[in-house]
């Protein structure tokens, strides 16, 4: 290689290089605000703004959907093994909606504690199966564990007890 | 070593290697991306959670493969054409660049078409949508830089730098789902664990992102061999190529 040739490569890579430093810092700085949504580890530790809309995310806890029989109301309990947050919802949940589900509510939280959300969306998890091996798999005990791991990381940086160690 | 890479990126050198492999990496693609596809969309098992729109998966995932390795590829083409002025080099990250958007439009496409049923959406601003969408613009903005100056090898240089620099979104987008929050979900394949589904579902996956990568190979080959004709048009090799008929 010659000199000439060697000085472009190292300009060029210096030029990747520091933008991806610049890109890097700028990314931490923001990191809080790229986050879709609030977990509720977030939302207990009063990280989340009162009163205006955000997004909170989590797990439908299993036995916490009531449905109004009478109208599309329902409140369920959000959940990521450390904190919960009520959410009260009105209007057509999606396909996937089910207890032990991922899901993102958008909505107000309010002074009481509670989400008031004026919609709900279902996560998916990066596990597929046929509905066989799905049925197999609940009779073991599965449960979504890659959300489970980044809650215990937030709580970790939240420092707030998890209850796994329980 | 470097007489390699020189020989490597004679036009003519290239020109004959293409024609000896294009035809193979077309008989790769569309084997792959007629059993794959036949494989994938009908005969696999549908998912116990989604039903069948979960076949989507057998479209977004190798496209949105394939939006990020072009881009790569697209960006180390560029980087050896900047240092070692390798023309071949350069007219390959000019064909990669239209293919790689297309590919990236597809992953968005599909995956927009796939939320609506699975999450209730059809857009979000989460941090892989996000990231998925400034690759987007990234890419025009590739094709726009290069076309944007009077002379080509300014247009060439433009485009080239930009490619290189926009390579760090790459990291992002694949790891934005683990840094962030996102409703996207986690990676399905990746080169250190077992797939998140059994084999009937993640082999036809398999041969579809193969049947995508020979397809992409195939094509770049073309056409990096028709600009090869028409930036070269004047070469002696050329003019005797044509002579022949075809």
């Amino acid at each position: 290689m010659t000199p000439k040739r060697q000085q472009r490569l190292f300009a060029l890579l210096g030029l990747v290089v520091l933008a991806g430093v610049a890109l890097g810092l700028t990314l931490y700085a923001l990191r809080a605000n790229i986050n879709l949504f609030f977990s509720p580890v977030q939302i207990a530790m009063g990280e989340a703004p009162l009163e205006r809309q955000i997004r909170a995310g989590g797990l439908v806890k299993e036995g916490s959907v009531t449905r109004d029989p009478q109208s599309l109301d329902v409140d369920f309990v959000v959940t990521d093994y450390v904190e919960e947050v009520e959410v009260i919802y009105s209007g057509i949940l999606p396909d996937l909606f089910r207890e032990g589900q991922g899901v993102v509510v958008v909505g107000k939280l309010e002074s009481d504690g509670r989400i008031y959300a004026d919609k709900v969306l279902a996560r998916h998890d990066e596990n597929y199966m046929p509905p066989e091996v799905a049925k197999a798999l609940e009779e073991a005990g599965y449960t979504p564990s890659d959300y489970q791991q980044k809650a215990a990381r937030v709580a970790e940086r939240l420092a707030v007890p998890t209850s796994e160690g329980e | 070593m470097w007489a390699i890479v020189h020989k490597f990126g004679s036009p003519q050198w290239f020109y004959r290697l293409s024609c000896r492999l294009e035809p193979w990496c077309w008989v790769l693609a569309a084997l792959s991306l007629g059993a794959g596809g036949v494989w994938g969309l009908a005969l696999a098992p549908a998912d116990y959670q989604q039903g069948e729109s979960f076949r989507i998966i057998y479209v977004h995932v190798p496209a949105a493969l394939l939006a990020q390795s072009v881009f790569i590829a697209m960006a180390l083409a560029s980087l050896v054409f900047m240092v070692w002025k390798i023309k071949v080099a350069d007219m390959a990250a000019a064909v990669m660049a239209p293919f790689g958007a297309a590919m990236t439009f597809t992953a968005l496409f599909s995956g927009a078409v796939w939320g609506v049923p699975t999450w209730g959406t059809w857009w979000v601003w989460d941090a892989r949508l996000t990231s998925m969408l400034i690759l987007l613009f990234l890419y025009l903005g590739v094709i726009a830089l290069r076309g944007a100056f009077s002379s080509r090898q300014s247009g060439a240089r433009a485009a080239s730098v930009l490619a290189m620099v926009g390579v760090i979104n790459i990291p992002i987008i694949k790891y934005s789902v683990e840094w962030w929050y996102t409703l996207h979900q986690s990676a399905t394949f990746s080169l250190t664990e077992r797939p998140a589904m059994p084999a009937s579902m993640w082999l036809p996956l398999l041969i579809m992102v193969v049947g995508f990568y020979s397809f992409f190979a195939a094509l770049t080959l073309l056409r990096v061999r028709s600009e090869i004709l028409r930036r070269e048009g004047d070469k002696r090799w050329v003019r005797a190529l044509k002579e022949i008929p075809s």
